[in-house]
Order: structure tokens, then C-alpha cells, then sequence
């Protein structure tokens, strides 16, 4: 028999917390030393959330990413879909619609792309890379058919909306003056962590959450374990599709304006953030903690080379094209030292796989 | 309590376009039995597993479980039946945990309830003594452990027949081993277990039972102490055993003499091996013999040229040539058939044809394409000459069996006509009866005049095969034995070092 002692030993992380572990930590490392060296802003919690609120969109097109990659699968459409949700929007609003059917038309979209697009991958079992790329370019186009012109909001409900902030007073500062500026986050805040906090449950604790790490770990495998690959895969880009409609929302309530180039490389982004945040490409690997977290380093990296006088905004692309080399090559360097045992000296017991008893 | 009969398959056929798979062949599981189902490659086996399992539908023929008669459609009917599967290549998520690959896929609800996964998992894996942790990382267990894993869930699935397909191809003797325990253990627990093995010794070692197929149809039902391993191989192949010893080597000395067709002085190259003298005649048969790791290999591929040539001589034909790589060793007439056929050997993703035609392809220059007509020709005549199974000279090689890839890359040397032919273990991991095919075709290509380099791990395979036997021991050639020095006694304490 084997013998069980009475209070369980501490399992090793698998790969995907082992991987969101190392995230969380390089972008603590990365704030404080931010805090320590130029202080100012980055000692605020408003600087937090400017980085959530400019960032809003982002997140919640990321969530989905999450799951569309833990399943093995992309989807570059998501930038695309966003720049066509709020132009759409804005015309809607500024031609006399409602917030509501705003919201609605927003939904629709999103879930059209997701529908098709997740049928033509799943059912027809088209190369999602293709397909997706054909709605980019589709939904791109028809962003300019719906106004070549870029359009601004109107409707003064919605710019009320826009304007609506949260202030939290504890997280506030001090001003020079001795007056309490709260800290400030958009309605669009709220709404991403939301959907972070729903996507983490979802992934954790649904049969359907799991479904999509089954899939993405071995397809042929999760078929032989009874789950229904092709269903779970669709749901996957239908998800992804939707979110991507919320975002555009998101991003309009953030900008106020619709524009063909809105939202140009969203898809990039959301990608980047999800790989640094520990989701595997190659599928079976991810935690929408992570690619939360993913966003918010992207967005410090950002921070941090302007804040070291590098303004040009090229040095924001060197810098994070730098560090998702740097990032996917740690990822690969962990992963295989571990398989291999090699981190075992390295690391504390806890972090590695012991592969026998 | 061997007694029970939990299922039984009377009279299964079935019919693929143009083969029979399987024609009235019975099988009876009986509670807590392992029955090894036996049969060379083509059988019916596999053809029999997948009716039982729902993968293919029957033609005629009943299948009872438990005194009842089951109607199996598809997978999930065998399941629910209470037949489970274990394949060869593991069925499970490697990027989940042990217990999330035990339960995934086949729990009611919405939710997962990890807590109850987590204890219940805890139990099935501590009752069955597997050495894995709930929580653990699938991909972290060994292969023999992820096997096990994938046991313990059809277990747990209530399942009353196990069906093992060759569970043990890619685990060493220890996990092989651990495997046997719990598949012992199982039998005490009334489990019925098919165990579909290609290992003779396997079988001996936890079967109660054989059942052997051959060509679609059912040769009988042994118990295993009534059958000895030279009896079921002899039932395997449906040949008396003399078939098996009729194959005799020629040992007529005057093969042995006249200009070699190969001579070699002081070869040696990069691999360290010492410089040695070889050669060999025309017609002849001879083999490289040793320990793996002994330099056997790496003196055929200092022949063929293919590891850097340290230094030496070497004439073909008794004029001086010079082989630097394999390209001028195959201009010089000498063909090499690797000794690993997945990684030297075949290109998986080509087809049949385009692999047979390969070698000479090389040897024209690619500069000078056979025409389509010239590879079909000559890839029919190789297909029908060496009997490859395959559907058509189009397909892929990688959908064709050990056996039949080996002889392609047998077809693809015969078809430049060496003189000279090196084939480094052409006959590990295909069936005996390929094996067999193999060694007549290597003693009628040197009654044809083609001289042969044999090597294979089994001494008696080289003793039938090999009129001349070279023995290495530590890179170094240590003896050489022939005619009536030939016998596994000799060769054996050759290789081991004692006096002859």
C-alpha cells in the first residue's frame, strides 16, 4: 500500500500556475522598481487605473483570447470586430438610437462573428488563422462602409455615461493643495474585471471551462474521454466574438469616437498580453489571472520607457517586441528544465514535478 | 471463479470492400481472466477489438455481455456496455491532472465538484497501489504511470471487460512489470482483461488464456500451460515448425573464395571503432554480430561511408576505390537499409511509390527524373515481388505496417541492384512471419549472386540466415566463425570473451 500521510504535502504547481506565478511576479518586480526609480505617478494608485482605464477594452478582448488559445485555437478578427462595433455604435447613437439597442447592436455583432467564424472552424474545421483573418479584413471593411468619416458621439446620455466615474477615496492621494483626489476608474473597469472574475470561475469550475484545457491539451484525447470537441471549440470563438463585441462597447465609452483605424493591432495586443500572461500557443496552457496581468505589464513596459525619456513611440514597440522574446523564451526555458528535472537545484521543492514516488 | 463467462462474440464477421477481416470467429471472456488475443499482423485483431468496441459495425455474428445480448453502435455504447479501452498511445490530456483525466468527460452537471474529484480519485488511485497523486500534472507521471491512470478511469467507469491494446510497446521491463501487477490485481477483482500484445514472453507471464487469429479467422482457444511458446508461434503463423528450420544456410566453402566483392583493409571511422579487415564474396551471406553497443552498426556504416571515414583501403571488385559518403558507396553498387527505419529509413509523408524509387533517383541525379510511367512500373513490380501490403502505390508509407515499411526500403535497394547489400536489423518490430519472408528473400538474392551483410540482435536468426559470422566485442571484431563453428554456443561465448 501506499502510504498517505495525514495532511497532504504540498502539490507542484502545474504549468499554467507555474506560469502565471512568474507573470505576477516580473510585474511587481517591474512596478516597484518603477515606484523606487522614478516615483511621482507611479507611487499613485490613480496610475493603477489609468492603466485599467485605458486598458478596459484590451482585458476583455484578451479573456477571450484566453480561452480561444487555451483551446488550441486563435482569433486575430478581435480588433477588427471592435473597430466596426463602435463605429456601428456611433452612428447608431448619433442617428437617434438608444443606449440600450447601442448595447444590443454591440452584443449582436460580436456574437455574429463569433457564431460564423466558430462554425466555419469547428464544424467545416477551417484553419482558424485563415478564417479569422478573413473576418479582420471583413469586419475592417466594413467599418469604413458604415462611415468613412470618423464620427463622434452626440447622444448626451451616452457622454454622461462617459463621463460617469467610480471614486474611491481610500485609494486616493493627497494634492499640493491638501484637497483628497480620489482615485478614478471608468465604468468600463468594472465591466472587465467582471468578465475576468466570470472567465476565471468559468475556466475553473465549469465542465465547459475545463473542456477548453482538454482541448487544447491533446483534441484526439479529449474525444476519447467524451468530450465534445467540435461543440467546445465552437463555444470557444462564439465567447470570443462576443467579447469582442462588449469591448467595442468598452472602447467607445472610453474614446467617444468611431474610426476605421480604431482599435488597429487590438488583436496583437490581446495576444501579447495573453502569452506573457503564461497561455501557451500551442493550447492546454493559460489563466485569465495571468493575461490579466499580462495587460497590465504591457502597459507598465510602456509606462517605464516613457518615463525613461524615450518618447518616440517607437521605442514602446522595440521595447515590448523585446520583452515577448524575452517572456516566450523564459516560458520555453522553464518549461523544459522542468520536464527535463533541471530546475530541481534551482527552484524550491514545491515549484518542481517530481515524476516518481 | 474463471468459470463465469462475462462476454462472449459468437460467430463475428465482417467484410471490408475486397477483404475478408473476420469470418465466423468466437471469443468468450470469462470473469477475472486475462486472455491474451494472438494473431500476426493482419489477423483480424485489431479488426476484432474495434467491432467489440463500436469503432467498426459487424456483418454477422452476436455479442453477449453478461448472458445478454449488447447491440454495440459506437464507442459510447461499448462504454455503457461496460467495455473500456486502453490504447497503445495514451488517450489523455497530458496539461491536466491525474484526476481532472479521471473523471473529465463523463460526470453529470454543469459544475465540476473538485473536492469529490480530488477524494475520489485519491481512492480508486491508492485501492488500485498506482503511484500518482490526484492533483499531479498528468504530463509529469511516467508513461507507464499515465497508463495506469488511464486504467484506473475505466475502472472506475464499472467497466466489466478491459481491453489493453498493446499496452506495453513503449514501456521498459520495470514499468512493464508494475503494469502486470495491477492487471493481476484487476483479474482478483473479477475483471475480464483482453491484452493484445505483439511480446511472446508477455503473454506467458500474466495471461490465463489465448485466443489465436489468423488471415480473419479463429485457430483456437489454449489454455496457456497447454501451449508452449513454440506451438503458438507455430499456430500464429499456421506453419509446422519445421517451416521455421527449413530455411538452411549454405555452407559450401566454395562460395568463400574467389575476389571479394567488398574488400576493406584497416577501415575505421569517426565513431571510434578500431581499424579492422573485411570482406566479402560474391553470394555470400555473412553478419555482424555483438552486444548492442559492441560496434556492429558502426562498422556497416564505415563500410556504406556514412560516418566520416577515418582511414584504410578499400577495393571493390579487386580495384582500389575511394568511399567518402554514401552517395559513392551507392554509385559503387552498395545499398544500406538502416538500422532505425522511423528516423534513417522511411519519409513518412511520401508515398510508397515515391519511397521505392528513391535510392535510384538519387543515383540518376535529380537532374534526371524517372518519368511517372518508369516509377509505377517499377513500383508495381516491388509491391507484387515483395508482397507489400498496401492499397495502392500512392499511399502514404506511414499508413502501411512495420513489416511492409521494411519492405519498401527493401524494394527501394533491390531496385538500384547492389552488388553488395547491408541490411542492419531489417527485422526488429515487424511479425514473424514478415521475419521469415525477410530472411528467404536474403538467401534468394545471394542465390542470385548478391552478396549480403546481415546484422540482427537474435543469434538464431543470423545462425539460419549467415554463412559467415563476425563477432565484435568493444568496437573491436574479436572472431570470426564459420561453417561448422556455427552455433548459438559458439557465438555466444565468443561474444562473451570465453575460448571457443
Amino acid at each position: 500500500m501506499m502510504k498517505r500521510t495525514p495532511n497532504r504535502r504540498r502539490e507542484p504547481l502545474t504549468d499554467t500556475m507555474l506560469l502565471v506565478t512568474i507573470t505576477i511576479g516580473i510585474f511587481f518586480a517591474m512596478y516597484f522598481s518603477a515606484m523606487a526609480i522614478w516615483g511621482g505617478g507611479f507611487l499613485r494608485w490613480q496610475r493603477v487605473f489609468d492603466m485599467l482605464n485605458d486598458n478596459a477594452a484590451l482585458i476583455i478582448v484578451a479573456c477571450g483570447l484566453t480561452i480561444v488559445m487555451i483551446g488550441g485555437g486563435i482569433d486575430i478578427s478581435v480588433g477588427g470586430v471592435i473597430a466596426l462595433v463602435v463605429m456601428s455604435c456611433v452612428v447608431h447613437l448619433n442617428s437617434g438610437g438608444s443606449i440600450l439597442t447601442a448595447a444590443l447592436l454591440a452584443l449582436g455583432i460580436g456574437l455574429a462573428f463569433g457564431l460564423t467564424q466558430g462554425f466555419l472552424i469547428s464544424y467545416l474545421e477551417i484553419q482558424p488563422f485563415i478564417i479569422t483573418l478573413a473576418g479582420m479584413f471583413f469586419a475592417r471593411g466594413m467599418t469604413t462602409i458604415v462611415s468613412v468619416q470618423p464620427q463622434k458621439v452626440a447622444h448626451e446620455g451616452f457622454k454622461a455615461l462617459m463621463k460617469t466615474k467610480i471614486e474611491i477615496p481610500w485609494l486616493g492621494y493627497i494634492a499640493k493643495k491638501g484637497n483628497l483626489i480620489p482615485a478614478r476608474a471608468e465604468i468600463g473597469v468594472v465591466v472587465a474585471l467582471v468578465i475576468v472574475l466570470i472567465v476565471f470561475v468559468m475556466l475553473r469550475k465549469t465542465k465547459l471551462g475545463r473542456g477548453f484545457y482538454a482541448i487544447g491539451g491533446n483534441a484526439n484525447s479529449a474525444l476519447m474521454l467524451g468530450v465534445n470537441v467540435k461543440r467546445t471549440r465552437f463555444i470557444s470563438y462564439v465567447i470570443s466574438g462576443l467579447l469582442s463585441g462588449i469591448a467595442g462597447f468598452v472602447f467607445m465609452m472610453h474614446t467617444g469616437a468611431g474610426n476605421a483605424t480604431n482599435a488597429a493591432g487590438a488583436e496583437m495586443n490581446a495576444i501579447a498580453s495573453a502569452i506573457i500572461g503564461g497561455t501557451l500557443l500551442s493550447g492546454g496552457v493559460g489563466n485569465v489571472i495571468g493575461t490579466l496581468f499580462g495587460v497590465l505589464t504591457l502597459s507598465t513596459i510602456n509606462a517605464i520607457v516613457t518615463s525613461s525619456g524615450l518618447r518616440d513611440p517607437w521605442w514602446q514597440e522595440i521595447t515590448v517586441g523585446a520583452m515577448l522574446c524575452f517572456f516566450i523564451l523564459l516560458q520555453s526555458v522553464v518549461l523544459s528544465l522542468r520536464g527535463k528535472g533541471g530546475l530541481k537545484q534551482m527552484l524550491p521543492k514545491w515549484l518542481t514535478v517530481r515524476s516518481k514516488e | 471463479m474463471q468459470n463465469e463467462i462475462v462476454l462472449s462474440m459468437r460467430g463475428i464477421g465482417k467484410t471490408f470492400p475486397g477483404v475478408r477481416a473476420l469470418h465466423n470467429v468466437d471469443f468468450t471472456l470469462r470473469k477475472g481472466e486475462v486472455h491474451a488475443l494472438m494473431g500476426e499482423n493482419g489477423a483480424g485483431k485489431s479488426t476484432l477489438i474495434k467491432v467489440l468496441t463500436g469503432v467498426y459495425g459487424k456483418d454477422a455474428g452476436t455479442i453477449s455481455i453478461g448472458g445478454k445480448e449488447v447491440v454495440i453502435r459506437s464507442p459510447q455504447d461499448a462504454q455503457k456496455a461496460g467495455i473500456s479501452t486502453v490504447y497503445q498511445e495514451i488517450t489523455l490530456c497530458p496539461n491536466l491532472t491525474v484526476a481532472e483525466n479521471m473523471f473529465i468527460g463523463r460526470e453529470p452537471g454543469t459544475l465540476v465538484a473538485w473536492s469529490k474529484r480530488y477524494k475520489r480519485a485519491g481512492e480508486i488511485l491508492s485501492s488500485l497501489n498506482i503511484p500518482a497523486r490526484p492533483r499531479q500534472q498528468l504530463g509529469s507521471c511516467s508513461l507507464a504511470v499515465q497508463q495506469m491512470v488511464a486504467i484506473a478511469r475505466a475502472v472506475d467507469m464499472d467497466c466489466k471487460v478491459l481491453i489493453l491494446d498493446e499496452p506495453t510497446s513503449s514501456l521498459d521491463d520495470k514499468e512493464v512489470e508494475m503494469l502486470f501487477t495491477l492487471m493481476r490485481d484487476l483479474r482478483s477483482r473479477g475483471v475480464g482483461i483482453i491484452f493484445v500484445t505483439h511480446f511472446l514472453e508477455q503473454v506467458y507471464a500474466v495471461s490465463d488464456r489465448i485466443t489465436v487469429l489468423r488471415n480473419g479467422e479463429l485457430v483456437g482457444e489454449y489454455e496457456v500451460e497447454n501451449l508452449p511458446q513454440v506451438e503458438l508461434v507455430a499456430k500464429m503463423m499456421g506453419k509446422e515448425l519445421q517451416g521455421l528450420s527449413d530455411l538452411k544456410r549454405d555452407d559450401s566453402e566454395e562460395r568463400l573464395t574467389g575476389t571479394p566483392v567488398y574488400a576493406a583493409e584497416h577501415l575505421s571511422s569517426a565513431t571510434g571503432i578500431a581499424p579492422f579487415d573485411f570482406a566479402i564474396r560474391k553470394g555470400e551471406v555473412n553478419g555482424f554480430t555483438g552486444l548492442l553497443g559492441s560496434g556492429r552498426s558502426e562498422s556497416v556504416r564505415a563500410i556504406f561511408g556514412a560516418d566520416r571515414v577515418g582511414g584504410g583501403s578499400v577495393s571493390m571488385e579487386g580495384k582500389r576505390v575511394h568511399i567518402g559518403n554514401p552517395k559513392q558507396a551507392m554509385k559503387h553498387g552498395i545499398g544500406y537499409l538502416p538500422e532505425d527505419r522511423k528516423d534513417d529509413g522511411i519519409i513518412a509523408d511520401l508515398s510508397v511509390r515515391e519511397n521505392i524509387i528513391l535510392a535510384l533517383q538519387v543515383m540518376k541525379g535529380f537532374f534526371r527524373p524517372l518519368s511517372l510511367k518508369e516509377q509505377e512500373e517499377f513500383a508495381d513490380e516491388y509491391i507484387r515481388a515483395l508482397e507489400i501490403k498496401t492499397a495502392s502505390s500512392d499511399t502514404p508509407i506511414k499508413s502501411l505496417s512495420g513489416g511492409n515499411q521494411q519492405k519498401v526500403i527493401l524494394a527501394r535497394w533491390l531496385l538500384t541492384h547492389p552488388k553488395y547489400l547491408i541490411l542492419d536489423e531489417p527485422t526488429r518490430g515487424i511479425d514473424v512471419g514478415t521475419k521469415t519472408e525477410i530472411q528467404r528473400l536474403v538467401r534468394k538474392l545471394a542465390e542470385e549472386g548478391m552478396s549480403v551483410t546481415f546484422i540482427s540482435s537474435e543469434i538464431e536468426e543470423m545462425l539460419r540466415t549467415c554463412s559467415r559470422l563476425i563477432v565484435m566485442r568493444d568496437r573491436r571484431i574479436v572472431g570470426e566463425l564459420r561453417g561448422t563453428e556455427l552455433s548459438q554456443d559458439n557465438v555466444m561465448r565468443t561474444i562473451a570473451g570465453g575460448d571457443a
